[in-house]
């Protein structure tokens, strides 16, 4: 009855000013019952605002937001009772010990006091946190924080989680155990709404959306976004003197944007045709080319070439 | 309102304080620190006030009236001296406040029936102490020069006069008229405003700095359960230091007890949580501790101490000042506590007092949940 059309949040047109900065600019999205939604974006870039939005936590300027069914503004309090939040911050009282952690955010959650053992219980076996349970939370590294701060936000199974940037600070294997934690979620059909700055945490997503100073720049999967984000062909180029080879190459006609990447360079070229001609152009400038072929995109590059666009069609609209 | 959930913030809210050494200590000294240096230092009674005499006569009628400085409990006599250098340097290092100055001519005088002077040179650094040793100063001497005069119309073999009238006092309540006893059960009024203020002040602003806040509102969680269920542990505490300041009045500093315990506890109670509503009022409408602290000492801890009743009748005030006095919990807190300690007064008759507490701690409870919001903006 409440996610009828199998959409557990949709947003339209939202909107959020802080006197004159504009945080969220008029973004629109629905996400999927039990899909993995990744926000990706700069820092500033309006994440964590839309995030707050969605938990009743902001008002919106303008524009419309359900979750589960509920609009933010109208009824904050039955969202509070279906969703899930994690904040950026660790939150978790430091003072407390696991256990105390736990059963406090219990009773906030209303979990019936039958299912209270077994739900803490469940919480725990999901940190890692077993036999630790009176340790003073402040003293838990910082991946059992994280993982004890989303098994409190999911005490009462909500079928809605959101995330923000809950894996900032965290070491890569704690990072790893938590997406699994997040896949096991999304497997029993619980809707994941995440926001990251990891390129590599945004290829778990099942769906991406984009957000660039406070504009949502580009919407799909994560193969969708690295195909559709690059206008002509990405190329690969290996070669010596690699200072000299991209004065060179930005200056060769075909090829739109040339970038440094590891110890070679990309190419972004209008048609991968041209190859042999930039072959020869570097060879008759004596710069041997071990290799230049064509390659698949990676989300980095969709990325950097999504908000570069953005940014430059920002600018000439604002001069124009 | 959810009890479970209330209950889960009281007793997170224990875990807490109890794990918190600074709060802890906070509320089991702040009685005994402020009972003693108030108890002791708050001392509104000018006795023993140190006296300094340059007899010029030596004769046995300047040493009686010397005697009758000295026999009284508000005089002490440091020292004679012989010469008015002394005196001065004497009044000017501190080491008397009244310096009295027989003249040669005492005892001739008075047998004359000549008008005598004796000089009085007194510290009016301090008015108040000054002006109370002038007027002790002057009823010692009444008392000698009616006995002069007395003993002379004996001997003149006159018929005894008796004054026409005369005043038979007799004190209610602070028999003594100790300071003391109208001092130390308002103490109490201020170590809860410090207390329950201070720790108060701080339990909403630290979430917030903690970032702890944003976690708990984005719970079903409801204002009103985070107010109250912050509010019953402090509640508890402060109780506790009501209970120590009436029992160190009591058994340390001797006040008499006269009314009953359940007045004390419930017009106790009542204060209290208007206290600790403005601490939270206050804690809510800053979110942070330092403001917080500091804006609670200013509204609970000076006014209490110096609006309340405490140590100025408020009628002596000045017009303008009166009026705020009413702004001021404690001082209705006070006149509670100086009726139950002291006339022995029942709940009944401080009606009035009481319901000014109800009133001001419903409003201060309305105020901090109106101020508080589930939300980050």
């Amino acid at each position: 009855m409440m996610r009828s059309n199998g959409n557990s949040v949709e947003v339209e047109n939202l909107v959020k000013r802080f006197g004159d900065f504009t945080a969220v600019d008029r973004i629109s999205f629905q996400t999927r019952t039990g899909e993995v939604f990744g926000f990706l974006g700069p820092n500033g870039s309006g994440k964590s605002t839309t995030i707050r939005i969605l938990c009743g936590l902001l008002h919106p300027t303008s524009g419309r937001a359900t979750v589960a069914g509920y609009d933010v503004v109208q009824s904050p309090e039955l969202i509070r009772r279906n969703i899930g939040y994690m904040s950026q911050k660790f939150s978790l009282y430091a003072d407390l010990t696991v256990f105390e952690n736990l059963r406090f955010y219990a009773g906030m959650y209303g979990v019936p006091a039958a299912d209270l053992r077994g739900r803490i219980d469940g919480a725990l076996e999901m940190a890692g946190l077993r036999g630790r349970e009176s340790s003073p939370t402040g003293t838990l590294s910082g991946g059992w924080k994280q993982r004890l701060a989303l098994g409190c936000a999911v005490l009462h199974r909500p079928p809605i989680v959101f995330l923000d940037e809950p894996t900032s600070g965290v070491d890569p294997l704690s990072r790893r155990l938590f997406w699994e934690l997040i896949q096991r979620m999304s497997d029993d059909g619980v809707t994941i709404f995440v926001t990251t700055h990891y390129m590599d945490e945004a290829e778990y997503c099942n769906r991406l959306a984009l957000m660039n100073s406070g504009k949502l720049i580009a919407l799909g999967t994560p193969t969708e976004l690295k195909l559709g984000s690059i206008q002509g062909s990405l190329m690969l180029l290996d070669c010596d003197r690699l200072g000299d080879a991209i004065e060179l190459v930005r200056r060769f006609d075909g090829v739109r944007d040339a970038a440094v990447f590891g110890n070679a360079l990309h190419l972004v070229v209008s048609d991968a045709g041209v190859a042999p001609a930039i072959r020869a152009a570097l060879e008759a400038d004596s710069i041997s080319v071990a290799s230049l072929h064509v390659i698949r995109p990676s989300l980095e590059d969709a990325f950097v070439a999504l908000t570069t666009r953005h940014d430059a069609n920002g600018a000439s609209e604002s001069s124009s | 309102m959810n009890l479970r959930r209330l209950l889960a913030i009281s007793r997170k809210e224990v875990f807490q304080v109890l794990r918190d050494s600074r709060s802890l200590l906070i509320v089991l000294l702040m009685p005994l620190m402020l009972m003693t240096t108030l108890g002791y230092g708050v001392n509104l009674d000018t006795k023993h006030i140190r006296m300094f005499a340059f007899d010029r006569e030596g004769s046995q009628a300047s040493q009686d009236l010397l005697k009758r400085f000295e026999s009284s409990e508000y005089f002490d006599l440091v020292d004679t001296v012989t010469d008015y250098r002394a005196l001065a340097t004497a009044l000017d290092d501190g080491r008397c406040q009244l310096a009295i100055v027989i003249p040669y001519d005492f005892s001739a005088r008075l047998h004359d029936g000549r008008p005598v002077y004796v000089q009085a040179l007194v510290d009016g650094s301090d008015n108040n102490s000054a002006e109370l040793a002038i007027g002790y100063a002057q009823g010692v001497l009444a008392s000698y020069g009616a006995a002069v005069q007395a003993d002379y119309l004996r001997k003149s073999h006159a018929p005894t006069v008796n004054p026409v009238l005369s005043v038979e006092g007799r004190t209610w309540f602070n028999e003594d008229l100790e300071s003391k006893n109208f001092i130390v059960p308002g103490v109490a009024a201020i170590v809860m405003a410090v207390v329950g203020v201070l720790l108060t002040s701080l339990t909403v602003a630290r979430e917030w700095e903690r970032g702890t806040m944003e976690q708990l509102i984005s719970t079903p969680v409801s204002s009103l359960e985070i107010i109250i269920g912050k509010l019953v542990p402090y509640f508890a505490l402060g109780m506790f230091d009501t209970a120590a300041c009436a029992a160190i009045a009591v058994w340390w500093f001797q006040v008499p007890f006269r009314g009953s315990l359940i007045a004390l506890a419930v017009g106790s109670g009542i204060y209290l949580t208007a206290i600790l509503g403005l601490g939270f009022w206050i804690s809510v409408a800053t979110k942070h501790q330092l403001a917080a602290s500091q804006i609670g000492l200013v509204t609970a801890f000076l006014p209490s101490f110096l609006l309340s009743g405490f140590t100025f009748p408020i009628d002596q005030m000045p017009l303008g000042v009166q009026p705020f006095t009413y702004l001021v919990a404690a001082r209705y807190y006070i006149v509670i506590l100086k009726s139950v300690f002291l006339r022995g007064t029942g709940l009944s008759l401080l009606a009035g007092p009481l319901i000014a507490l109800v009133i001001y701690a419903v409003l201060m409870v309305f105020l901090a949940k109106r101020s508080f919001h589930k939300s980050l903006a």
